[in-house]
């Protein structure tokens, strides 16, 4: 759903394929993050999901209403000694494909994730590629 | 995701069709290659041609079914990686870890 409603408010917007590719893909990463990390797969816990284009600028905000995480406990996926392992991507990947990811946590518990995108001429020219 | 396995000169060849994401394919993955690998399969190729879409979840199992081949001793190569999966594995350096092939007969001779 949250992928869906994504989808339609770039809808109309001259975005390279690619640069729409990988802004949906670093909302999945958000999305399992909250569900997996955040919620801990506790079904009885919700997601929120927040999406707004001010001007040329995209922003999602996704919040899990689990205990916390500490984002900088996860090791770098580029280091030797974590290359092979099955998990601690999601985050880098996040970063990697938007221009800025901040971490919050909110009162009450939870974690707040914001993902921003420039939808500017430069993602136009270049299609902005990992 | 779907999945189909044939056998090319010895070497089996799993065919995935669709998401390899969270929920939604990554355990599929992680159970076929357990069960060749309990059949006694050492040579694996994993055409990806027709994979959709990948997360880190996918990613993970690819990784993890890479390393559980590895250490019983078999090998897991890839096949026909759609670009933007291409990416995926480049920006997490994982493409140097992985063999991957364009052809389907170069991919099964490297087994040899």
């Amino acid at each position: 759903m949250a992928q869906h409603l994504c989808g339609k408010l770039l809808d109309g917007r001259d975005l390279p394929d690619e640069t729409r590719h990988w802004i949906l893909m670093a909302l999945r990463e958000g999305l399992a993050n909250a569900i997996k990390h955040g919620n801990r797969l506790n079904l009885g816990k919700r997601v929120h999901v927040e999406l707004n284009v001010t001007g040329e600028t995209l922003e999602m905000k996704i919040r899990d209403e689990g205990e916390g995480f500490e984002p900088e406990t996860v090791g770098d996926p580029l280091a030797p000694e974590n290359r092979l392992k099955t998990s601690g991507r999601g985050i880098f990947y996040m970063k990697t494909f938007m221009d800025d990811v901040r971490f919050r946590r909110v009162d009450g518990g939870g974690m707040e994730i914001t993902l921003t995108k420039k939808l500017g001429a430069a993602d136009k020219e270049e299609g902005r590629k990992p | 995701m779907k999945t189909n396995v044939r056998e090319v000169q010895g070497v089996s060849i799993l065919d995935l069709k669709g998401k390899i994401t969270i929920g939604a394919g990554d355990i599929q993955l992680r159970e076929t290659i357990n069960r060749l690998s309990e059949e006694g399969k050492k040579h694996i190729l994993i055409n990806m041609r027709d994979v959709t879409t990948i997360d880190s979840s996918g990613i993970g199992e690819l990784v993890g079914c890479y390393t559980s081949v590895t250490n019983k001793g078999g090998k897991l190569k890839l096949l026909h990686l759609p670009p933007k999966i291409n990416d995926v594995l480049t920006v997490t350096q994982l493409i140097t870890v992985f063999d991957v092939y364009e052809s389907e007969s170069e991919a099964v001779a490297s087994f040899a």
